[in-house]
């Protein structure tokens, strides 16, 4: 029986488009990148502050959890996500989060202009997605401040994410 | 309705058509209008500029982002020790790159107005025409060391050219030029903002341009420093230097203390307290200043 599913995975995964590093079952394949700390984008916090502001792991994963949910069904951007690879997307994203945030993660995923190339993404967008983190973040108890702190980690990445 | 409430009805008529025809530019396809992030428009000057209350920041009137075209209206109301002050003011801000503003002043003079011999409650009036642009930055996306930087020019018309002449103003009209460089410190929840003005106005251009001591531009500082306890509240302070050109009556720098809460993504409420200084011969004009400001 596994030996079947294997079989078929292995069919319909072409050659040249090998499963990326750290990859977990039920995503979808990604053209081939280097994967390294630096395409998240940004250096992580000193110290073990913000992971605790953030409620550890365990708190990020519940962020994440709400964030790419509120994503996904946002009456404005829902479109943008739809068709992605939500497994994926729960997945980098919490590797680039806890990374960021120093509470003991490595980010495997794909630097920020290839992540979100022709995708059109406008400035009302970005805004969108910074309201659904600050909602989902405010769920956690994180502090507004600690919520800024992270905020200001993810805002120089704008012009890498916004097109035009 | 006052004729002060009426002409400002006027003017945002038009503005309002203006806003109407503009959509079928070029940007037609891709226009969107609002989502911008609460507060992030700031409030309205009493000069009809976003900003803070009482200096511009380099921000753009409305609630839309580059792609779209967006409207910010107020309406505030300050009573100090002996004066009342209204201003309503209206601005359009298109692609968030220009601002196009008016604002109506009134000071009524109370029982100063009698003592200079206008006659009590004597009301003076004044129209201002703002442009903006920004040039460059953003306040909350970007590098933290790069702010959002814009320039503008405000026109003023004193609507009482007697007045002006009596006090030993020089002229009733004239134009401020200002930069200001604006930038929210997300690491710290602080926003800072820094204006420069050009200007020859007395207590706003309320008394007039240049003076019998100087009929001179002169070069003045003007500030807000704010702290974001929440998406929808800011506290903060302004400062804004101002020009000394009347011989009967000095003129001080002005003060303040705000807090500004957005209602929802469409009303922001600000209360501050104020300290306008000697105003008119009057000294110690200090008093309560509160702004009710819609952005679409
Ligand atoms: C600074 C802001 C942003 C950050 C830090 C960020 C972060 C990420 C990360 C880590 C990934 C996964 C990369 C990978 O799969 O290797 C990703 C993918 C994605 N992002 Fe963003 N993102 C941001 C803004 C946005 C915005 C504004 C939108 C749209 C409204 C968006 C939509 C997406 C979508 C749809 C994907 C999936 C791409 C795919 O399946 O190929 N992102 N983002």
């Amino acid at each position: 029986m596994f030996s079947i599913a294997l079989l078929m995975a292995l069919q319909t995964v072409p050659a040249d488009a090998a499963p990326a590093p750290h990859a977990m079952p039920g995503e979808e394949p990604v053209a081939a990148y280097a994967p390294s700390n630096a395409n998240a984008g940004a250096r992580a916090f000193a110290g073990d502050g913000m992971a605790k502001a953030f409620g550890g792991q365990a708190g990020i994963r519940r962020i994440v959890d709400t964030f790419v949910n509120r994503n996904f069904a946002d009456p404005v951007i829902g479109e943008i996500f739809a068709n992605h690879d939500q497994v994926r997307l729960r997945r980098t994203i919490f590797e680039q989060f806890c990374f960021i945030l120093n509470a003991g993660c490595d980010y495997s995923g794909r630097d920020m202009r290839n992540a979100h190339k022709d995708m059109g993404v406008q400035q009302a967008d970005m805004n969108r997605i910074v309201e659904n983190l600050q909602f989902a973040m405010a769920a956690e108890g994180v502090s507004f401040a600690a919520q800024n702190r992270f905020l200001s980690k993810l805002a120089p990445m704008r012009g890498q994410v916004v097109e035009r | 309705m006052p004729a002060f409430m009426r002409r400002t009805t006027q003017i945002a008529t038009i503005l309002g058509a203006t806003v109407a025809l503009l959509p079928a530019s070029a940007h037609a396809q891709d226009m969107r209008h609002g989502g911008k992030l609460v507060l992030t428009n700031g409030i309205s000057t009493i000069e009809g500029a976003s900003g803070g209350g009482l200096t511009p920041w380099a921000t753009i009137a409305g609630n839309s982002t580059k792609d779209g075209i967006g409207v910010q209206a107020s309406a505030t109301v300050a009573e100090v020790e002996d004066y009342d002050f209204r201003s309503a003011s209206i601005a359009i801000g298109i692609f968030d790159r220009v601002e196009v503003s008016y604002a109506r002043q009134m000071l009524d003079t109370n029982w100063v107005g009698g003592a200079l011999g206008l006659g009590n409650d004597y009301k003076l009036d004044q129209d201002v025409f703002g442009l903006k642009v920004k040039l460059f930055g953003d306040m909350v996306y970007g590098p933290s060391a790069l702010p959002a930087v814009a320039i503008g020019a405000q026109h003023k018309k004193n609507l009482d050219g007697a007045v002006v002449r009596a006090v030993g103003g020089r002229h009733a009209e004239g134009t401020d030029f200002y930069a200001s460089a604006t930038k929210l410190f997300l690491s710290h929840s602080v926003l800072a903002s820094v204006t420069g003005r050009l200007t020859k106005a007395n207590q706003n251009g309320l008394l007039g341009f240049g003076g019998d001591k100087s009929d001179a531009y002169d070069f003045h500082l003007e500030g807000t420093l704010a702290y974001q306890i929440s998406r929808k509240f800011a506290v903060g302070g302004e400062y804004r230097s101002k020009p000394d050109k009347l011989g009967i009556a000095r003129e001080d720098d002005w003060y303040d203390l705000f807090a500004a809460y957005a209602l929802n993504r469409n009303l922001t409420a600000t209360l501050a307290y104020a300290d306008l200084g000697s105003v008119a011969t009057v000294p110690e004009q200090r008093g309560v200043l509160f702004q009710l400001q819609a952005g679409f």
